[in-house]
């Protein structure tokens, strides 16, 4: 136990020496030749406009909400898996309960339509938003 | 287990050292180095089948190596170690704007996590470096472990395509592990097991004991898995992150030289850790499809390749046949499909074990 997760350091470490040696000869072996426009930031070669560290579209924080609670249920399903067979029928009854109760909740996210990368109706918009007048799905 | 063996191996033809614990760093040392050599060899090999392979299919010949005053090998075959040359003695640029550590750490991250991945892989019976009791869902969990070093090298590079191939992938990967991971689960219920090597044991037997044929459902499970596979990796069609066409270069846009062909390499070696859990949890892993026919080590290793080898073959050939989807497209396919079956999977290999075994 002790020694596989020990094997599992000692290759992480030797990852990084792996990484490390290539770009140390890489430094070695290179040329060298700076210019200020050398290290622009690439925008297909016009002048970078502005910083890029800017706000991004927020359906990314609701996927990565999705997908933790999803994959805690991952998680509880791998040590389920493992007796499912030794406990056979009563294994499965509660592991349908703990299931369906998930599908309940993915059903929800579905209706809510969060799981729509283009929101195209507000269906709980409220307050200013639910005067916004949003086509609807095709 | 490798180490183990080897371990043994060297405490008795080194008898000076014996039980020192040195040797047993050396017999962690020897096999990683190895299995570096297969990831580089196999980025080699793969990149240039993959040109190839493309080219085929598309009507062409593909690199022949013929400029003039080069010479890369009959067909180009030696076309990949150039680009590794070439790589090699490129300069090394990173963008004045950009968050210098993070960038420099990102390449590191992902190598790292695509690495860690690779050492549980079972080769063979007993060729497998770490064969942990939770081997696949260790596999699992740092095969996830890159997606930091997406992140970091999306957003350090300060880069609007960087970020955006960053995120994008980011979200893509995570999305897609949850389908991979229920895939995985069916299998487990059926083999007990979290063991890589337990796993390839309950297949043993013939073709017809390899889990992807032991139920209507396991193959189901099999197809998620592999979709998943393919979204995991970044392939078209779901090559979103690092579109060409919308993106430049996704996440690595700001890397050049053997910081950019870290993140090639470890993309490949992810390849080869998706497709290897693929044949060790569906296909049998090392087992010959013909029960008690070349099934000794040396053949257990050549199974094992080329499952993997036909696997990636058939990434290439959906690869070069379907268009890219869309960002909402993508997302509708793992959260609207592919969770959705795969969950129901779960009764489905559920019903199937207390009714048939």
């Amino acid at each position: 136990m002790y020694r596989d997760f020990g094997t599992i350091l000692i290759a992480a470490l030797l990852g990084i020496v792996m990484v490390g040696v290539p770009l140390l000869i890489q430094k070695l072996i290179a040329p060298s030749k700076k210019s200020f426009e050398k290290f622009d930031t690439y925008e297909c070669g016009e002048e970078a406009e502005g910083n890029a560290w800017l706000q991004f579209n927020i359906r990314f924080y609701v996927i990565a909400l999705i997908f933790l609670i999803f994959d805690v249920e991952v998680v509880f399903l791998f040590p389920w898996a493992v007796v499912f067979k030794e406990l056979g029928l009563l294994a499965f009854v509660e592991m349908g309960i703990f299931l369906v109760i998930l599908i309940v909740g993915l059903a929800y996210v579905w209706v809510k339509t969060d799981l729509d990368w283009v929101k195209l109706k507000v269906p709980y918009g409220s307050g200013r938003y639910r005067k916004i007048k949003l086509e609807e799905k095709a | 287990m490798s180490v183990d063996l080897l371990y043994d191996w060297l405490n008795e033809s080194i008898p000076f050292l014996s039980g020192n614990s040195l040797l047993l760093l050396l017999a962690i040392v020897i096999p990683a180095i190895l299995l570096f050599l297969v990831i580089a060899v196999n980025a080699i090999v793969l990149v240039y089948a993959e040109r190839k392979v493309s080219a085929f299919m598309q009507d062409r010949v593909g690199p022949m190596g013929q400029g003039v005053g080069l010479h890369a090998g009959k067909w180009g075959m030696l076309q990949t170690v150039a680009d590794a040359l070439k790589l090699i003695s490129k300069e090394d640029i990173i963008p004045r704007l950009a968050d210098r550590k993070l960038f420099i750490m990102a390449p590191f991250v992902i190598f790292v996590g695509a690495f860690i991945a690779v050492i549980a892989l079972p080769f063979g019976e007993t060729l497998i470096v770490a064969d942990m009791n939770i081997g696949i869902f260790y596999i699992l969990a740092v095969s996830s472990f890159g997606v930091i070093g997406l992140i970091l090298a999306g957003w350090s590079s300060n880069n609007k395509w960087s970020l955006y191939g960053g995120m994008r992938s980011a979200a893509q990967i995570i999305s897609y592990e949850i389908p991979a991971g229920l895939s995985l689960v069916t299998v487990i219920m059926l083999t007990g097991t979290l063991s890589m090597q337990g796993i390839i044991q309950y297949q043993s037997g013939g073709l017809f004991d390899w889990i992807v044929f032991s139920s209507p459902f396991s193959f189901i499970a099999f197809i998620i898995y592999f979709i998943a596979a393919i979204a995991e990796t970044n392939r078209t069609p779901f090559d979103i992150p690092e579109a060409e066409s919308e993106l430049v270069g996704g996440f690595h846009t700001e890397y050049s030289g053997m910081r950019w062909s870290f993140f090639f390499l470890s993309e490949y070696a992810n390849m080869l850790v998706v497709n290897g859990v693929a044949v060790a949890a569906f296909l049998g892993g090392w087992q010959s499809p013909i029960p008690g026919y070349l099934n000794s080590p040396g053949w257990g290793v050549f199974w094992f390749i080329s499952k993997i080898l036909v696997l990636v073959f058939v990434m290439m050939w959906v690869r070069w046949t379907f268009p890219r989807l869309r960002v909402d497209q993508l997302m509708d396919i793992c959260w609207k499909y592919l969770l959705p079956i795969a969950l129901f999977n779960i009764f489905g290999v559920g019903i199937w074990t207390l009714i048939f075994g």
